[in-house]
């Protein structure tokens, strides 16, 4: 090949100055497949091996084996964007699909192909916001009670659009609707609201939100997830112009955080929307072919006029959650929903007949998760708990949260006797 | 090589395997069955609800429909489509890895050792001094690093307005420069396709935060003059910022850090080869210089000397803040790690050296002319008075991907292509013999191309005039 080139050293082939040259070492050992593996295996056994009982906008559902064998196909997991549709039909297709089942969920028509997790898909509503909404205003207006790494993300995306963030006060759990309405007017852009909310509670007064974005002409962007949209109202129904949120509550085991962020909106937003869009046309023999499309939103051709510098995105999440929609099936999944509502009133229910805390403390209905008032301090508590291999959060001074999914539904007995044991 | 690709179309039928939703759906009343009042849930819920063996056979129908780095060749140029190794994903699967990001750092102990680790790795390979991985992708990264640039001239006091680009740059790092709030300030290439010197002058001043560039370049070519430009930059106040899509090129001889950068993305799922799953996850880690490691985003992971707890995270003094709602890609990054330890320090600069020999093998085989040089891992051959989008449709017939066409601009008619170290010498010959019997084949042919994917040519512009993006859409009409 050198010969093929003219060259006799591939080194001649390097055309760096001397001056800014590296030839010094990064002191990185390489090891075998084998040792990296027992390396790696022995770090993570550090981890401690604990019940969770953790949610917050991460879920652990149980992920059926059929999605990482299907999924794990090197023909999907090794492919990249199709930027050449003729020969990467299969993933695309995929990528239709996943969109069709969160158009059903969100009752939205508009569903792009994935953000990186929800605080950005969050973050990206209110600069879609920014770009449609005609109010003069620069306002978005968030729930008091929102997970502050949201809220962070969120923060940094309005800066460079000149938006600011205001809170609105919460009601026993949920928004406040006569102080929301107080404050909503021409100034706010978009007012978002949680169903369920950041500590589980079921948002009583969607379609009086989306009267009062309708009557200001805010963006209504509604948080929610995959799991819980199944059950819950439909957004669509209660005026929900964009829905964000997790869908790797599907697909996802518990990955440090790793995600899916849901972006679907109303169809007067098409253009604008930021993300991958898979669209259906036709090849040159007339059959159906599914295509990237209305690409002119995006960075690579419209640079820094795009609707988002989004490129690499979470698309092999997208296929995971879709398979494992699959497989649920509506029923399967309206079943697993409704067992996150059952499940979490029953544990709420058990730890409040135990001396020392109550729960829920909200008086609303709950969906995966709640929270804990204790009368010691929750901190302490949380580590009592954790000293017998439980893991809840703690949110405030004394207060916990406590998430059940099918995970560990067989260990709440045991937490709740732990709960006993600490209070 | 002859190449069939899978289709699998009953004959009165006008599409190839069906929709889910055509193999039949389902429509439930999820507040039937549901503890919670009839207000609060939604009326009808309608999916697909295939059997397992269904499930099974559409995916894997649908796979076969779609091409793969393991299937071939994917040149596509600054995506760096290395082969992903098989050992990385089963370092990843290890269960005792799938944890809550909220749990306490003391239970975590692992994690946290195992992502220091990579931190350090990552910021030897760049010559910086702390490294972030909780950006998701690499255009987040990007993001990460203009904020921080953001931040550290806030503190100095300093309001400034722009970021300089050269137009030969990546599509996000103009996005990304908008998204933070910067005018953007284009530069023009320069005649040998590096950035003009003088142009630069032009352009950098008191308003500018920083330069954003990519070295080598977006055609493989080096900027020679990258101490000058630092020099500059710096002189006139402004950082200057690494776009790491190509740093797979520097591997073991040069780094952003040494050439005077002073923030820095890595692409891992280019870089260090972890799958690029139709188009991610990747990850974007942000390497910055000591003076920017005040303004890393939260939580950062730092090891505790002298404390029982080895490893902790801690949210750096003037901190950005957060990109990412957790902590980024944990099972990316911990392929990360497992891939740049499998390599090490010669395995590093190994895979630098094939994947330049690599690059320049090809376009020596290729009959199409390549007009910037010397190029290292990627070059921008030009398809000439031949329409590049047709030529790349024509190779998709003879068994490879093509590379990405028509970018960037300063070549016309472009085909950047980076074959990676990953290709053998045969692959590398069939992925030239596609090339140029392509580029020979008749207009007629090429305008007929492809006819052995699964799909014929789209009309991509049909498609998007007229937007049918789910099925239920398709359902409409």
């Amino acid at each position: 090949m050198l010969d093929a080139i003219g060259v006799e050293d591939e080194e001649e082939l390097f055309d760096i100055p001397e001056a800014v040259a590296f030839d010094g070492e990064f002191g990185i050992e390489p090891r075998t497949e084998r040792e990296i593996r027992a390396e790696c295996a022995r770090l993570l056994r550090r981890n401690d091996d604990l019940t969770e009982f953790l949610g917050r906008g991460h879920y652990g559902h149980y992920v059926p084996s059929i999605v990482d064998h299907l999924a794990d196909r090197a023909e999907f997991i090794t492919s990249y964007t199709q930027y050449q549709p003729e020969i990467t039909q299969g993933f695309l297709q995929a990528l239709f699909e996943y969109q069709s089942m969160l158009v059903e969920l969100t009752g939205l028509p508009i569903a792009n192909c994935s953000m990186y997790d929800a605080a950005t898909a969050l973050a990206e509503s209110a600069t879609l916001a920014d770009r449609v909404r005609s109010t003069t205003g620069d306002v978005v207006l968030v729930p008091e009670q929102l997970r502050a790494g949201k809220r962070e993300v969120l923060s940094n995306y309005c800066d460079g659009a000149d938006l600011s963030i205001e809170t609105y006060p919460m009601d026993d759990g949920i928004a406040d609707l006569d102080a929301l309405a107080d404050r909503a007017d021409e100034d706010v852009v978009m007012i978002y609201a949680e169903n369920p909310t950041v500590r589980g509670c079921i948002e009583e007064g969607l379609a009086e939100i989306g009267e009062i974005a309708d009557g200001t002409d805010a963006l209504f962007t509604l948080g929610s997830d995959v799991i819980a949209l199944s059950v819950l109202q439909e957004p669509a129904s209660v005026g929900a112009d964009v829905v964000v949120g997790e869908a790797g509550a599907l697909g996802m085991p518990p990955a440090y955080g790793m995600g899916l962020g849901l972006f679907a909106c109303a169809e007067e937003y098409l253009r604008q929307v930021p993300g991958r869009l898979v669209g259906a046309g036709e090849d040159a023999d007339g059959m159906r072919a599914y295509t990237l499309t209305l690409q002119t939103r995006e960075q690579h051709i419209r640079k820094e006029r795009a609707t988002s510098n989004i490129c690499t995105n979470q698309a092999w999440v997208a296929l995971r959650a879709a398979i494992h929609a699959s497989m649920l099936g509506p029923d399967g999944l309206v079943d697993l929903a409704n067992d996150c509502v059952r499940e979490a009133e029953s544990v709420a229910a058990a730890i409040d007949d135990l001396s020392g805390a109550s729960a829920p403390v909200h008086d609303r209905h709950h969906f995966r998760e709640f929270a804990v008032r204790t009368d010691q301090p929750a901190a302490a508590i949380a580590g009592d708990l954790e000293a017998r291999d439980f893991a809840v959060h703690v949110i405030d001074e004394h207060l916990l949260q406590v998430c059940v999914t099918e995970l560990n539904v067989g260990e709440t007995d045991d937490l709740v006797e732990a709960f006993a044991e600490v209070l | 090589m002859i190449y069939d690709q899978a289709r699998y179309t009953r004959e009165e039928e006008n599409h190839h395997e069906p929709l889910l939703s055509e193999k039949g759906q389902e429509t439930v009343g999820p507040g039937e069955s549901s503890p919670l009042p009839e207000a609060l849930t939604r009326d009808e819920l309608t999916l697909p609800n295939p059997s397992e063996p269904e499930v099974a056979r559409h995916y894997t129908r649908l796979s076969q429909m779609n091409w793969a780095i393991d299937a071939g060749p994917y040149p596509l140029g600054s995506c760096t489509m290395k082969y992903n190794p098989k050992f990385t994903e089963d370092v990843a699967a290890d269960p005792n890895g799938a944890v809550h990001p909220d749990r306490s750092d003391r239970s975590v102990q692992g994690t946290l050792e195992l992502l220091a680790g990579l931190q350090e790795y990552l910021a030897a390979i760049g010559g910086m001094d702390a490294v972030t991985l909780q950006p998701p992708a690499g255009a987040a990264g990007e993001f990460t690093g203009i904020l921080i640039a953001k931040a550290y001239h806030e503190k100095q006091g300093n309001d400034r307005s722009e970021v300089v680009i050269p137009a030969s740059a990546h599509g996000t790092n103009f996005a990304t420069a908008a998204m933070a709030g910067y005018d953007v300030v284009e530069l023009p290439s320069g005649e040998d396709g590096r950035v003009d010197f003088e142009a630069l002058e032009a352009a950098v001043g008191e308003d500018t935060a920083a330069l954003m560039l990519t070295n080598p370049n977006t055609v493989g070519l080096f900027e020679r003059d990258i101490a000058e430009i630092a020099d500059l930059v710096h002189d006139a106040g402004g950082l200057l910022y690494y776009d790491g899509a190509n740093l797979n090129a520097l591997l073991g001889r040069g780094r952003p850090g040494d050439m005077g950068f002073d923030v820095m993305h890595y692409n891992v799922h280019k870089t260090f080869a972890t799958p690029h799953g139709g188009g991610g996850p990747g990850a974007g880690p942000v390497g910055v210089v000591e003076e920017l490691a005040e303004f890393l985003p939260t939580p950062h992971i730092r090891e505790v000397n002298g404390s029982k707890l080895g490893y902790e995270t801690y949210e750096p003094e003037h901190s950005i803040g957060k990109v990412h709602g957790f902590a980024g890609n944990w099972l990316v990054l911990i392929k990360t790690y497992a891939y740049i330890a499998r390599l090490g320090d010669a395995g590093l600069a190994d895979a630098a050296a094939k994947a330049v020999l690599n690059a320049n093998y090809l376009a020596e085989q290729i009959d199409l002319e390549v007009p910037y040089g010397p190029f290292h891992h990627e070059f921008g051959a030009t398809a000439g008075d031949r329409d590049a989008a047709d030529v790349a449709k024509g190779m998709l017939d003879y068994g490879v991907h093509p590379p990405t066409t028509k970018w960037p601009e300063m070549v016309p008619e472009a085909m950047l292509t980076e074959p990676t170290e990953a290709e053998s010498r045969a692959s590398l010959d069939d992925l030239a013999s596609a090339f140029n019997r392509a580029y020979a084949d008749s207009d007629e042919a090429l305008a007929d191309a492809p006819t052995q994917t699964t799909a014929r040519r789209i009309d991509q512009a049909d498609a998007a005039r007229n937007p049918r993006l789910s099925w239920q859409a398709l359902g409409e009409e």
